[in-house]
């Protein structure tokens, strides 16, 4: 059966995930919003960076995460100037690798469902006399609601698979950065099958799950749209 | 269409050719990739039999050659490993033979933090400790039986973080991110001299050397050029290569 360390894990890559994509939404609406309406030089730039993590293998990402936030690194100089613990082998390190490894998960779906908004429901509410953030918070946020959702739980889900990233900044501390993807790793090498299997149906299931309920939500949302 | 076939057939070719070629695949513990390399080039000049060496944490190797891994030899960096392996018939019986002896140092890359009887461990002045998967490496396992001998395992818990195999247990000391670590000694050797840092070498009454094994596998038992290159491992030339990486 499965082991503390195995429970600690699951939790571990819950409560992970769950601050990653609270994180997540709150950068990604501004984002999402400004690559969706704004024509800039910089937009190419802008959507290219933040679809990086799509394309880099997450070896690369965690080399490069590794290297800047080390001692000798460009962030682990700022976090040692400013008297801030330095990030790798924390919790707080692999927040930050999951936030930029989700971070297109969470950015593109917005963008898409702001791009299909389109930007008329914010030139009635003008005409009408609303100020832009009020209409902005009143009326394409509760329009955007279901595209958010469905980002919401894609970025929870691919933080929960993530592998790569903590592997190489996470160094495997009990309670602290062994994820479960990591703990099906480990015991995986270790010839326990047993947990592996117990602890890889879990998220089998979850990840099963969280897709379910996804296109459960679209199929829901377009009913709504054409009804 | 000609000319379009006569590629595909040069192709096919080459594709056949490179598979028939006779290559011996060695599966390598991380400690003993680097000397790996060299005895195998040495190997490969002598005979023309062309080597391609694959290494990880020793658990991880055996668990690929359970799953099926086509090496022909296994180089472990303990006996254990090999032995289950034979006796579970993953590997030939007769060709377990001990090809070196390895050391556990406690090393940081920073030339003034470690002291010539690694006290730095007692006075726990540092943050991180960086250790193997004692679950997959046997010199991961030597650390943690070292600060056990030494009464440190508690006082220590919270400060160890865990390589995934001695090669990066090595990486996490010598960027910084860790500020000491249990590596191999011949990590840290090159041209039979520590070149940078500062060590303490773990004395073997703490923690003794590590004998590492080699087996010939089951996809190397009808290939002859396997128990070349065990053979070549004892030759001299390989045994000074070894010495220059302070294995035993």
């Amino acid at each position: 059966m499965l082991n503390t360390e195995d429970w600690s894990a699951l939790w571990l890559s819950i409560e992970l995930a769950g601050l990653t994509t609270l994180i997540l939404i709150i950068i990604a609406l501004p984002l999402a919003w400004w690559l969706a309406f704004h024509q800039s030089r910089l937009k190419a730039l802008i959507a290219a960076l933040v679809a990086l993590p799509l394309i880099l293998p997450p070896s690369v990402i965690g080399f490069y995460l590794l290297v800047a936030m080390g001692p000798h690194g460009l962030i682990g100089k700022l976090c040692q100037t400013l008297g801030i613990e330095l990030f790798p082998f924390t919790f707080n390190g692999l927040l930050i690798a999951s936030i930029i490894y989700s971070l297109p998960f969470v950015v593109q779906p917005i963008q898409n469902t702001f791009n299909s908004i389109g930007k008329k429901p914010l030139e009635i509410a003008a005409t009408l006399g609303a100020k832009p953030l009020d209409a902005w918070l009143n009326i394409v946020l509760p329009l955007a609601k279901n595209g958010i959702l469905s980002a919401a739980v894609l970025g929870f889900a691919h933080t929960i698979g993530e592998f790569g990233i903590v592997l190489m900044i996470g160094g495997n501390i009990p309670h602290k950065t062994q994820l479960i993807s990591l703990q099906i790793y480990n015991h995986v090498e270790a010839f326990e099958y047993a947990q592996a299997g117990q602890l890889s149906l879990i998220l089998l299931i979850f990840s099963f799950a969280v897709l379910s309920f996804m296109y459960w939500l679209n199929q829901k949302f377009n009913y709504l749209n054409k009804a | 269409m000609r000319y379009l076939s006569t590629v595909f057939g040069l192709i096919i070719g080459s594709v056949s050719s490179l598979s028939y070629a006779t290559t011996l695949e060695i599966a390598v513990a991380s400690n003993f990739a680097e000397p790996a390399k060299q005895i195998a080039q040495q190997f490969e000049q002598q005979t023309k039999i062309q080597v391609s060496i694959s290494s990880a944490a020793t658990g991880v190797l055996a668990n690929q050659i359970r799953n099926g891994a086509p090496y022909k030899i296994f180089l472990s960096a303990d006996q254990t490993t090999p032995k289950i392996l034979i006796e579970t018939g993953y590997a030939v019986a007769a060709s377990q033979f001990t090809y070196a002896q390895g050391q556990l140092v406690l090393w940081s890359a920073n030339p003034h933090l470690i002291d010539s009887s690694g006290k730095i461990l007692t006075t726990g002045n540092f943050k991180y400790l960086a250790i193997a998967n004692p679950k997959l490496a046997p010199y991961g396992a030597a650390g943690y039986q070292t600060l056990s001998k030494l009464g440190l395992t508690q006082q220590l818990q919270s400060k160890i973080v865990n390589g995934d195999n001695i090669s990066n247990t090595y990486q996490y000391v010598a960027s910084g991110n860790a500020q000491l670590g249990f590596v191999a000694l011949a990590q840290i050797m090159q041209k039979g001299k520590i070149s940078q840092g500062s060590y303490w070498i773990v004395p073997q009454t703490i923690s003794p050397l590590i004998k590492q094994d080699g087996i010939i596998l089951k996809a190397g038992a009808s290939d002859p050029n396997a128990q070349k290159f065990l053979n070549f491992m004892r030759s001299e030339s390989a045994l000074t290569i070894l010495r220059t990486y302070g294995y035993r």
